[in-house]
């Protein structure tokens, strides 16, 4: 274990994972298709799967004996330090596709960069991580050049998307005191170095799908510090409900 | 997330036939079927649907409609007259002792 590794910053990473995956998963049985019911499904348990090693791991090294369940299902609202992308509401499918496209680069950036990080853990979630990722962002580019270069109504809602996301995505890069250090002792990702590659690819997408480039401003952040928007008590309802009512339930 | 766009449209997307190879020198075998958009697409929804348990390396979609199939109806002049040709199996060679397979 790497003492010079924050738990709070992989608190984030998995609370990210966790959050975007719960949100994701709403769309199984209601997507535009079987075969996109299994393909969203799949992509949930990939970030699921992410946030149960990140969770762990952030619980070995907070070192007060709190495990994965313990981190998803018994923290509240304030405790979470999911960006708000990842919280909110679906929306149709193309907005779920837009926030699927940014979110996706950017944690392709982002396991990129960790899978060189002084943390071994963090480093070989990374590596195993990265191939989940690029292939999340494969399956949103698809769609955003099928929606945003197809008929008028699919390109009108892409559009829409892209611009209600948009101002959520600068959290994303947001630095702040903790991810200096981190990033100062190898552990973390730069954000500096993240954004230039995220944007040249997005932007890339974007120009292809023949969908203009959102001019939005940022929106107000603060998910880092476990200030969230309205619609994240509602998930965490429904996420921890069932935990929380029957403590220890295995099946 | 209460709208449901495109119903009608949806009922476009055409039938891909899907073949995954299992591993590296086996051929490509039939798996199933399913709707997609275009090809790229029947490619990744194949990929989620037929190889989650990584049952292959390999993937062929093929449009459903370009498939030429026998028919039922000519099943017996294809396929009965061969029914009767015993010669042309190879039981007929008495197999060296020691020799489990041929």
């Amino acid at each position: 274990m790497n003492a010079a590794t924050s738990w709070t910053y992989v608190l984030r990473l998995g609370d990210d994972a966790l959050v975007m995956s719960q949100r994701l998963g709403e769309w199984i049985a209601t997507s535009p298709q079987l075969e996109e019911d299994v393909a969203v499904g799949n992509i949930a348990l990939d970030l699921l799967g992410q946030a149960r090693t990140l969770l762990t791991h952030a619980g070995e090294l907070e070192g007060a004996g709190r495990d994965e369940d313990a981190l998803a299902y018994f923290r509240d609202e304030r405790e979470f330090t999911n960006v708000h992308l990842c919280e909110l509401a679906n929306g149709d499918f193309g907005h779920t596709m837009a926030r699927l496209l940014v979110f996706s680069a950017y944690q392709s950036e982002l396991y990129a960069q960790l899978s060189t990080s002084s943390d071994p853990t963090l480093a070989a979630v990374a590596a195993k991580a990265l191939k989940e990722v690029s292939y999340h962002r494969d399956h949103a580019t698809q769609w955003v050049l099928r929606l945003g270069d197809g008929t008028e109504e699919s390109r009108r809602r892409m559009q829409a998307g892209i611009d209600a996301v948009w101002p959520y995505t600068f959290e994303l890069f947001e630095a702040d005191r903790l991810l200096d250090e981190q990033v100062e002792a190898g552990v973390a990702a730069d954000p500096v170095a993240m954004q230039p590659p995220w944007s040249a690819y997005v932007t890339t997408v974007l120009q292809k799908a023949t969908l203009a480039l959102p001019t939005a401003v940022p929106a107000v952040t603060g998910g880092r510090r476990g200030i969230h928007t309205e619609q994240m008590g509602f998930l965490l309802a429904e996420m921890q409900h069932l935990a929380r009512s029957h403590p220890g339930a295995t099946w | 997330m209460s709208e449901r766009p495109d119903r009608p449209a949806r009922r476009d997307w055409p039938l891909w036939e899907i073949f995954v190879r299992s591993r590296r020198g086996l051929s490509h075998t039939h798996v199933g079927s399913l709707h997609a958009p275009d090809a790229e697409m029947a490619l990744r929804n194949a990929r989620d649907l037929y190889t989650r348990r990584q049952e292959g390396v390999s993937i062929w979609v093929v449009p459903a409609a370009q498939i030429v199939a026998t028919s039922p109806d000519e099943k017996d002049a294809f396929f009965d007259p061969a029914a009767d040709k015993i010669y042309r199996h190879p039981t007929f060679y008495d197999i060296p002792e020691g020799v489990d397979h041929l």
